[in-house]
């Protein structure tokens, strides 16, 4: 036989005793790169390009241009390396459950983004003929059916870039429909304790006064409340269905009818149409005006933040206000209206340049036609089976902040059963990252007390459902027992960075990086 | 002191009244990082936002308890916003109200009301 001379040991020398108090000679956590900013990783003296010298009076810009621009001089693999290192760092619904109440982070279908990437739907420029463009015209008026279809509302825009966007598209068209009736008068939008912020938010941006509507004790909208702050000074109501607390708002019907009676609007905010699609049609309900986030129901990608899509359905009676542009049908063939004239003469205006977000348009019909109406159903009734499993596993070591009957799409906890501990929401949200899960949403809705809202989506499997309640309840025992509370006070344990101060970095914020030297003055 | 079921705080002194948030709003807040106070020479009503105070949690309009004309408000919130968590009934008042109508500040709670709603939370 030939005697193996390499001398390389294949078992580990005696016991491994895992990182504990281990310090590498320079600092370094093993593969895991610390990485500063990109600011700090180049000076702006050098390039990481060669160019030629300008050799010529180039300045088209009459003294415009600037010298020393002061960015960061990195070579092509220094640049890679910083934002690849970055995007290690991202935790994404790629990686693993993202149960992020409100948010409804399930996973974005890979079909949704074959097609997207189709050239005839990626390399589209808005201001090519339309004679070029009628496949994707005749998307946007196929996903305006499927919208105008699921909702039961007669009009949609399909412009509004995100959700926020399309409640400024709502209120917009209410604020267009009073006026047109000569109650231009009525100033206030009444808004639920539990909404959203961006709803408060939108009905200021847009002029209106807004006052609060008390919530009940089973956290639904108070009727009797409403309909005391209800009168010919409400412009519109904003109710979110189901709402914050992932509870079905079982008066709708008659919110809507007193909301109506007092010659007010109905506008629905759609975050959570999720967990109704395909079950329940909000122009049923007497809603007049409902957004609907294409990155939330239909699966597109949330991004960093972007780019979304809120695509706002109209009743009939604010369909005419809708803003332009829309898709029509004529001789020669399909077409984008663009101007206030004939059918839209109201049109309130506009609320973007062009016509909206088409790659996500792509990505959202596909989902649709991937699922058909049924499976769309179904998407609603395992959202909601899955929020409702995590309630059932949770209930008993945690508080559900309203343990009478189901919950909708995501379940709602309080911080009661912390009571006498020491340990906070935010020690449990810091102490799931160690367990290997990102936080639920805390602290929102504002209405429950140490919120810990957590919505699962109906794209999880049992088994990974299954790890992460073991895992929030193996959390829920140590926080109530009666070991040393480090293991929350001081999470995160195992994360680049451990406990930030939040109260430092807000009262003292570094809102823009500067080198040393101008940072002392 | 008087109370709101707000939990803002209001003393009288002559016919200026001082407001402020209580010792429990400001525990419940958490760490304060931002406090706008109203514009001296506001006109103010009872149960008009008035203030806005953020903590790292949340931002919370702070109601007028009283009716009136903003007369002072406290500058030193500013620069200082963690003296409402360090001492809510005393240096993180908020502004000085010139009282319109005596009668509103008699309804609201005095402080033995207001622990016993504080007890019903």
């Amino acid at each position: 036989m030939t005697m193996n001379t390499v001398g390389r040991p294949t078992r580990p020398e005696g016991a491994a005793a895992g990182a504990e108090g281990f310090q590498s000679l320079t600092g370094a956590r093993g593969l895991v790169q610390d990485e500063p900013l990109i600011f700090e990783l180049g000076g702006w003296t050098k390039t990481g390009v060669d160019l030629p010298d300008v050799t010529e009076d180039a300045d088209d810009l009459a003294g415009l241009t600037r010298a020393g621009l002061e960015l960061p001089g990195l070579s092509e693999p220094e640049a890679m390396r910083h934002f690849v290192r970055l995007s290690q760092k991202n935790h994404a619904i790629d990686l693993a459950l993202y149960p992020l109440g409100s948010c409804t982070m399930k996973h974005n279908p890979r079909l949704n983004e074959k097609a997207a990437r189709m050239a005839g739907f990626a390399d589209l420029h808005p201001l090519q003929p339309v004679s070029t463009t009628q496949g994707a015209l005749a998307l946007m008026d196929r996903l305006a059916h499927w919208l105008k279809t699921l909702t039961g509302m007669p009009g949609v825009a399909l412009s509004p870039k995100a959700g926020a966007h399309g409640e400024l598209c709502g209120l917009l068209c209410i604020k267009a429909a009073h006026e047109a009736a000569g109650q231009g008068s009525r100033r206030t939008v009444l808004v639920p304790t539990s909404a959203h912020g961006t709803n408060p938010a939108t009905a200021a941006f847009v002029g209106y006064t807004v006052t609060e509507i008390a919530q009940t004790a089973d956290g639904r909208v108070d009727l009797a409340d409403l309909e005391a702050k209800l009168g010919d000074h409400v412009a519109a109501i904003m109710v979110t269905n189901p709402n914050t607390c992932g509870l079905f708002e079982r008066d709708i019907i008659d919110i809507a009818k007193l909301t109506h009676a007092a010659g007010a609007y109905f506008y629905c905010d759609g975050a959570n149409f999720n967990a109704i699609v395909g079950r329940v049609r909000p122009g049923d309900l007497g809603v007049d005006a409902m957004h609907i986030n294409l990155h939330k129901t239909f699966s597109t990608p949330h991004g960093g933040g972007g780019p979304g899509a809120g695509p706002v359905v109209l009743s009939a009676a604010l369909a005419p206000f809708a803003p332009a542009p829309w898709v029509v049908s004529g001789e020669a063939g399909l077409a984008l209206a663009e101007a206030a004239e004939g059918e839209a003469a109201q049109a309130f205006g506009r609320m973007c340049a062009f016509h909206g977000q088409m790659g996500m348009f792509v990505r959202a019909y596909a989902y649709m036609l991937s699922h058909g109406a049924d499976g769309l159903r179904q998407v609603a009734e395992d959202a909601v089976l899955n929020a409702n499993y995590i309630k059932a596993r949770l209930g008993d070591v945690m508080t559900p902040a309203f343990p009478d009957g189901p919950c909708m799409h995501e379940a709602l906890f309080d911080d009661r059963w912390l009571d006498g501990t020491g340990v906070t929401t935010l020690d449990i949200a810091k102490a799931m990252i160690d367990e290997g899960f990102h936080p639920m949403t805390m602290y929102f809705p504002l209405v429950v007390h140490g919120a810990m809202l957590i919505e699962p989506t109906e794209t999880e499997s049992k088994r990974e459902l299954d790890r992460f309640c073991d895992a929030l309840r193996a959390l829920a025992l140590a926080a109530k027992g009666n070991d040393d509370k480090d293991r929350f006070k001081n999470a995160p344990h195992l994360a680049p960075l451990r406990r930030l101060d939040e109260t430092l970095a807000a009262r003292k914020p570094k809102l823009a990086w500067r080198p040393e030297t101008l940072a002392a003055e | 002191m008087r109370f709101t079921k707000d939990h803002e705080w209001v003393e009288l002194d002559g016919d200026v009244a001082t407001v402020g948030i209580t010792a429990y709003a400001a525990e419940q807040l958490g760490d304060v990082v931002f406090v706008e106070t109203p514009d001296v020479g506001k006109a103010v009503k009872a149960g008009d936002a008035f203030a806005v105070v953020e903590s790292v949690k949340a931002a919370s309009d702070v109601y007028a308890p009283v009716s009136g004309e903003v007369v002072e408000a406290n500058g030193e919130l500013a620069g200082a916003p963690e003296t409402v968590n360090a001492a809510p009934e005393a240096g993180g008042w908020f502004a000085k109200v010139k009282l319109a109508d005596k009668a509103e500040y008699d309804a609201l709670m005095d402080r033995d009301a207001y622990e016993a709603f504080l007890a019903t939370l």
